[in-house]
């Protein structure tokens, strides 16, 4: 019993750290998704004559390697630097998504608050012409504007479940749909001044590059084989890290956070928590829409204008980027850009062999599924690090009792956190 | 106004039979939020099948038969699919909107990761096959008798059997949710489950069927959807149909009547779409038809800006069953 306790004291205040297990938690879904991914090629080469059980085991090793299949070292430095660039968008609605959920809302508005940030953007990008107005201001305030847009088009369900109480998930999905008929209308009726005619490109949108707008990119498109890439992950990153200061070190960000435990006790406890519903609303749209803009601003981006029937997957996909990370805004950084990786993965698989890209959405998809068992994974964690006998943990038998004796005072806090869960 | 009752008719169906999966799911106390990801999985299956069977000349020339298995197939289909959600919700205690979302992700990505594997497109045309004599045939109208009068055509001219079977199944599932032992133990755990388990209730079973019946419907509503609606092409999208049905079962006040009138009240609003340009007056009003697209959601966001207060949710929904909480 005495053994048992001090292993429970030591190690585990390590192994049973929130952290440590979140991101325990996080790797056991990815590995369970990416093994279901394997089985469900398995079964593909199983039932269709083209496809033999080498190609699946090649094709998983495909999706594996990302970018890194990509074959020459140029088209492996494309690759990556498209890979980076495209993971901002998904780092913005990711870091969405984890702010609504840290106020216990579940944002799955973000694809329009995506969308109505990407027509801010490029109806000020394209609308003041650079020749009165430096193109550098054109940019924030381009940028601006669809920040600005998704700011308004994410506290409206902020608004519906302060005022209302209606389910925040209902309204996201109406303001989505809503968003992007909006979105085709206005570019349907200001046809001639945004689509891209020059190109024949008629489906889409005008490159801001045609009127000198565009992310600077400080030679970082050179260095990655004239790929898109920008500055625009850094901005995004910053982004990330001014949230995670924001929610873990202000009162502001800790009653939000306080609003996602227990609105009640927070109300209780004195905060506005409507105000507060409405306000994590505005932030997590401003920062979907945010990620458009990023990604419109590039210059060099079609935008589809005509999007009636289709949602952004960007948008939806900030859901696992913001799960994968347990909702820490410096881990959406990571998990936004693992995303990608398996994304570009999978377009590696659809180019390379007989199998398509739509693996690498199933793949996340498993990973949500998984994500979802967090809890369960956690506490089965915790219980496994409890019953082991410390011999079986590779740990040299003094210290336990050392570190015991040195912070009695962690140690106690971790078993409780541990009786907690 | 019979063109536009039964086009009506024909958008209602499917949000019909959706919404009420959405009611068995959440009365049992599992939100359902993966109707559309069931609706998707449900319309992919049953489209392969009727595709497959399509390819005997027996079953190009039963095409009622062929309809009628498909869709039991779909709603098969959506039963199994939906137990991945009651596993991880009833089993692991997963937070059920997560597993919802996810399942709404999966559904599309394993329908078109197939479809392009066998197809080599992205969608699958179930729709048209050619018949025992090589004449391309259509897939879907059933016409029961053209000579019935104005009243009647509604509902027997131009009408698809599924409308019919959508319509008994409302009744009987509606009588047995209300009216049977069953219904009203699986409606308990959702309102208190605590209490049920107390006199012993099996809560966990009672949660099993309430989704597994929700996923069958949700199935079937999806291939009935793609079968009538979206002329027969399974796509990996249902236009989120699943999350319009979720709307209208919160109007509907988790209720069957309800369900029904929101259904035909979004159904032609939803329809209004797809016809508006045959109507005179409305084309004259030269409004695109994003405008029209947009009337069903703006609807729904304002019904439930004004149903909000006298609606009442089933108490335990969402909420792991936890036997300690006695």
């Amino acid at each position: 019993m005495k053994t048992n306790k001090n292993s429970s004291v030591a190690k585990p205040s390590f192994w049973r750290r929130e952290g440590v297990t979140s991101v325990l938690a996080s790797l056991i879904s990815i590995v369970g998704g990416l093994l279901v991914g394997f089985i469900v090629l398995l079964l593909m080469a199983a039932f269709s004559d083209d496809i033999t059980v080498a190609d699946a085991f090649s094709g998983a090793f495909t999706v594996l390697r990302g970018p890194f299949a990509a074959g020459s070292s140029d088209n492996v430095l494309f690759q990556i630097g498209n890979m980076l660039f495209q993971s901002t968008p998904l780092i913005m609605t990711g870091l969405s998504v984890a702010v609504a959920f840290k106020t216990g809302l579940f944002n799955i508005g973000a694809p329009g608050q995506y969308l109505m940030g990407a027509m801010g953007a490029l109806l000020v990008s394209l609308s003041i012409p650079t020749s009165v107005v430096p193109a550098w201001i054109v940019w924030i305030l381009a940028l601006l504007a669809g920040t600005l847009l998704g700011v308004i088009w994410g506290s409206i369900p902020g608004f519906f479940k302060a005022k209302f109480n209606v389910n925040e998930v209902i309204v996201c999905i109406m303001t989505n749909w809503i968003a992007a008929n909006v979105v085709s209308w206005v570019f349907k009726s200001t046809g001639d001044t945004f689509v891209n005619f020059a190109e024949t490109k008629v489906n889409f949108i005008r490159k801001t590059v045609t009127n000198n707008v565009a992310t600077p990119t400080l030679g970082l498109d050179k260095l990655f084989g004239n790929s898109y890439m920008d500055i625009s992950i850094f901005i995004a990153s910053a982004i990330a890290v001014v949230l995670y200061v924001m929610m873990n070190k202000t009162t502001f960000g800790y009653e939000l956070k306080a609003c996602g435990y227990n609105k009640n006790a927070s109300k209780y406890a004195g905060m506005n928590e409507k105000r507060n519903i409405v306000l994590s609303m505005a932030i997590a749209g401003g920062l979907a829409a945010c990620g458009a803009a990023l990604w419109c601003l590039n210059g060099s981006q079609d935008f589809k204008w005509d999007t009636y029937l289709t949602l952004p997957a960007d948008g939806f996909n900030g859901i696992p980027a913001a799960l994968l990370a347990s909702n820490n805004p410096i881990g959406v950084i990571f998990s936004a850009v693992f995303l990608k990786f398996i994304g570009v993965g999978g377009s590696n698989l659809a180019a390379q062999t007989s199998f398509n890209e739509y693996v690498s959405p199933l793949i996340v998809a498993v990973i949500i599924y998984f994500s979802g068992f967090s809890k369960y994974i956690k506490d089965l964690i915790s219980k496994m690090r409890k019953d082991k006998p410390i011999s079986k943990l590779g740990e040299p038998k003094e210290e336990p009792v050392k570190a015991e004796a040195e912070t009695p005072a962690v140690a106690t806090k971790s078993t409780e956190g541990g009786s907690e869960q | 106004m019979i063109f536009l009752l039964q086009k009506t008719l024909i958008f209602t169906i499917p949000l019909l039979i959706v919404a009420l999966a959405g009611m068995y799911a959440e009365r049992s106390g599992i939100i359902n939020i993966a109707l559309d990801g069931i609706m998707i999985f449900g319309a992919f299956v049953g489209a392969l099948i009727a595709f497959v069977l399509r390819k005997t000349p027996f079953f190009v020339d039963n095409n009622q038969l062929t309809f009628i298995i498909a869709m039991v197939v779909a709603a098969l289909a959506g039963a199994l699919f939906s137990l991945l959600l009651s596993f991880s919700a009833i089993k692991l205690k997963a937070d059920q909107t997560i597993g919802g979302t996810a399942l709404n992700m999966l559904a599309p990505a394993i329908a078109l990761f197939v479809i392009k594997i066998f197809f080599s497109k992205d969608q699958l045309e179930m729709g048209r096959a050619a018949d025992s004599s090589g004449k391309m045939q259509d897939f879907g109208y059933v016409i029961l008798n053209d000579d019935v009068g104005d009243v009647g055509k509604i509902f027997f001219d131009k009408a698809y059997i599924s409308t019919f079977i959508a319509f008994a199944l409302f009744i009987i599932l509606s009588i047995f949710i209300y009216k049977t032992k069953t219904g009203l133990r699986l409606r308990s755990c959702g309102e208190h489950p605590q209490a049920a388990a107390s006199v012993g209730i099996d809560v966990n079973k009672m949660r099993y069927l309430g989704t597994t019946i929700s996923g069958a419907l949700a199935g079937l509503g999806g291939y009935i959807y793609i079968a009538t609606v979206a002329n027969g092409t399974a796509s990996g999208a249902v236009a989120g149909m699943g999350f319009l049905a979720l709307a209208i079962m919160i109007f509907g006040n988790w209720k069957p009547l309800g369900i029904i009138l929101g259904a035909f009240l979004f159904g032609f609003l939803k329809c209004l779409g797809v016809i508006y340009s045959q109507f005179d007056f409305l084309k004259n009003l030269n409004l695109p038809m994003y405008f029209y697209n947009l009337i069903p959601y703006i609807a729904v966001l304002i019904v439930l800006m004004f149903t909000s207060k006298r609606s009442r949710a089933p108490k335990a929904e969402g909420i792991p069953y936890d036997k300690g909480m006695r």
